[in-house]
């Protein structure tokens, strides 16, 4: 079963004075505001947190429905913006791989992957042995996702008192979170190519193709800095 | 719940988990010291700020209803704060939205 001390020990990861908690609270108080404002009830806003968990396609489906989008244009649009989670997890479950753990806790946690898990279990794994990672990466995400969850309850009772300056305070926050993050992750040569090319190359395929943007800015982006990182070893 | 927007929520998370489980079938078997995983470490990186780029710049939602110059300037300004502030990530985030809140509403 699960390890209490090392699920614990992620679950309250999110309480350091750097988590992303505030950051991922502020944005689904903005995801909560925006479905009240689509015609979603309570019921739903948080069965969609619950189930997608994901802040970028949520915002997609919202758009989606309000243009009245087919079911198929929706799966599509939030496979195209959510694809990054696949890169997102091979890069992070090999870390956490240990003979010893049952595969169910692999398969179960995969739906905590999000920036904002990522990122915390990115920059902490090395301080857990491997054996236990995966038990600090289910209270890590399961922390995050209750912190979504509670967030955009709030968001759907508050959007009653949220005018659309707010909206957009809280909007930007995640991003501007994120980016600090990344621009924090930049210590070697593979991911600071990586980041910088990617903060290039997502605006600019945009013009070629919005829903291939963000996969190709990554691909192209990422493959580029992984021959300059390997170069620069050799 | 009416029917059309549980089914949307239904196919936004078989969208969103597809992706999530194939990539960790797929990592079965790759050893976190093989250059298959820095590759896919540089793609995860390299997509998170395409993402990133593309919320800030091309946003959807509320956002795009602000200008672009609030946005850079949010942006601007906020990276200013958080390599003055010793790479501190509160301060800026908290920052960010009072400013874009002003930018765009009240100043």
């Amino acid at each position: 079963m699960i390890n209490k001390e090392f699920f614990f020990r992620g679950f309250k990861s999110i309480l350091a004075p750097d988590s992303p908690a505030l950051a991922l609270g502020c944005c689904f108080i903005a995801i909560g505001a925006l479905l009240k404002n689509l015609g979603f009830n309570i019921q739903e806003s948080i069965f969609s947190t619950m189930l997608t968990y994901a802040l970028p396609g949520s915002l997609v489906m919202a758009e989606s429905l309000l243009v009245g989008a087919s079911l198929f244009n929706i799966f599509l649009a939030v496979w195209f913006v959510n694809a990054r989670l696949y890169p997102m997890a091979i890069s992070l479950f090999p870390l956490m791989t240990h003979k010893s753990q049952p595969k169910w806790k692999y398969y179960f946690s995969c739906h905590f992957i999000a920036v904002s898990a990522w990122l915390i279990m990115k920059s902490n794994y090395k301080n857990i042995e491997k054996k236990h990672r995966i038990d600090f990466w289910i209270g890590i995400g399961c922390a995050t996702w209750t912190t979504a969850v509670v967030a955009t309850f709030i968001g759907f009772y508050a959007s009653d008192y949220l005018d659309k300056h707010m909206m957009m305070g809280l909007a930007i926050l995640n991003p501007i979170y994120f980016l600090c993050m990344m621009v924090g992750a930049m210590k070697t040569i593979q991911i600071s190519v990586s980041i910088i090319l990617g903060l290039l190359l997502g605006p600019i395929f945009y013009f070629l193709s919005p829903e291939w943007s963000i996969l190709l800015g990554g691909l192209v982006g990422g493959t580029i800095a992984y021959f300059v990182g390997e170069l620069n070893v050799n | 719940m009416s029917t059309s927007i549980v089914l949307a929520i239904l196919v936004t998370s078989l969208a969103t988990f597809s992706s999530r489980i194939l990539g960790v079938v797929s990592s079965e078997g790759i050893k976190e010291t093989s250059k298959l995983f820095r590759w896919f470490n540089c793609l995860a990186y390299s997509t998170l700020a395409a993402l990133i780029a593309r919320t800030i710049i091309f946003p959807v939602g509320v956002l795009s209803d602000a200008s672009y110059l609030s946005r850079l300037t949010v942006v601007l300004f906020c990276l200013f704060i958080f390599f003055i502030s010793k790479r501190n990530f509160v301060y800026p985030t908290v920052i960010s939205a009072i400013m874009m809140a002003l930018l765009n509403g009240y100043l």
